[in-house]
This record gives structure tokens, sequence and C-alpha cells, in this order.
């Protein structure tokens, strides 16, 4: 599975993008979260506030009790900022 | 039509262009968004995006607009990477046949782009640097509209 991070999710975890086996119970984006934040500290730094952050599967905005199953791409950031 | 880039826009240009050759248009609103300094706090303001998934949501949004308003035409521009202060950030235009239509859906446009478009701002200044925090003003500005009750999809 494909992990994209932007904005300051990117620069706390310190990569913009990996591809990562994720293990099989590992259901939803909340889930996933809370497999991430194991993975190191930088991780547990950047998902410490885990309510604020978005995420995408597969370029569509998911709520965090969305399930991932046969996603291709996740993605996380902050709320959005432009205009 | 949408368009995200780190060029800079040509308002006179752009316009010129979505009424080249038509006389269905009666009324042409514009929105330009710039870097504003008031406080002499940004030396630079850098802009990041989501590339694939940022363009989507733009032509939904603008599809969106055109559900709710009889639009001959609309565009959207949004800049990415390292602008200045007075530099344009976003352009969003919107042509009717009449005014009410094009001033609501720029507004629309705007309001939807702020809270929904996978953008990212980071402020630079004497101070160093740091992410832009979202408004809850912007998020209440999108609420002001009511959902499309028979939106396509």
């Amino acid at each position: 599975m494909r992990l994209l991070y932007f904005a300051w999710v990117r620069e706390k975890t310190g990569i913009a993008a990996e591809d990562v086996d994720v293990p099989g119970d590992v259901a939803t984006v909340a889930e996933l979260i809370a497999w991430l934040k194991t993975r190191g500290p930088e991780f547990a730094n950047a998902f410490d506030r885990a309510e604020v952050i978005r995420a995408a599967i597969d370029q569509n905005q998911a709520r965090h009790d969305a399930e991932i199953g046969g996603a291709r791409e996740i993605a996380f950031f902050p709320p959005v900022t432009g205009g | 039509m949408i368009r995200v880039q780190h060029e800079d826009f040509d308002i006179g240009a752009e316009i010129a262009a979505l009424k080249a050759g038509r006389t269905d248009i009666g009324a042409i609103v514009s929105f330009t968004g710039t870097v504003r300094d008031a406080a002499d706090t940004i030396t630079e303001m850098t802009l990041e995006h989501y590339p694939g998934m940022t363009e989507k949501e733009l032509e939904r949004i603008e599809k969106e607009a055109h559900a709710r308003w009889p639009l001959q035409a609309s565009l959207i521009v949004h800049r990415t990477g390292t602008l200045r202060p007075g530099d344009n950030i976003v352009l969003v235009v919107s042509a009717s046949a009449h005014r009410d239509a094009a001033f609501d859906a720029a507004r629309f446009l705007m309001d939807y782009l702020k809270t929904s478009a996978s953008f990212w701002k980071r402020e630079t200044g004497p101070q160093g640097s740091k992410w832009v925090e979202a408004k809850a003003s912007d998020e209440a500005a999108r609420r002001h509209w009511s959902p499309l009750k028979d939106a396509a999809e």
C-alpha cells in the first residue's frame, strides 16, 4: 500500500511517500494511524493529535472509521488552507 | 476549467479567453486572492498540494457550481510553490447571462475551495516558518451554502 504525507504531517514523519505492507488486521483509517504510531518516534509525534489529521483513500477524502481494504493509496494531511 | 500551476496568471487574458467568440454571456465576476503581508511578518509563502486529488476536487467544486447556477463558463486557477507578498495565489471567474448567478457562483467557488481543496500554506518571515492553520470562519462560510439536494452522484 502506498502512503503519502503532506504539509506538517510530511515534515514530522520526514518522508513524503512510502510503500508499506500493512498488517492484515488493520481494517480502518483509525487503525492504520494507530499502527503507524508504533513505527517510531517521528510517526508517534506526527500522529500525536490524530483527530486533527485528515485522510484520503485513493484520492477521496475519508473519515477515520472508513475501511481501507483494497486501497492502493492512502494520504494523511492537516486541514486544508488554500485559496 | 480548472488549472493548478506555479506560473502567474493574467486576469485580463484569462477573462478574454473565457468569453472569446461568445455573445451569450452578460455578466462576468472574478475573484483574485493574493499573498498578504499586512504587518511585515511574511517574506515568503509556499503552497503545497496533492497532485491528482487537488485537481479532482476543484473539478468537483466547479461541477457543483454549474449544478446550482446557470453558468455559461467558469475558471479556477490556483498557484503552488513559493510566492511572495503581493503575488497572485488564486483566480476564480464565473460567467452567466445575469449578474446574480455570476456573483453567487464566484463566492461559492471560493468558499468551497478554501475548505475542500487540498492546498496547504506555509508562511516564512523574520521569525521563522510556520504552517497556516485552518480558520473556523472559512468552515462557517462554506456552511452558509446549503447542500444541493438533487446533486449528481
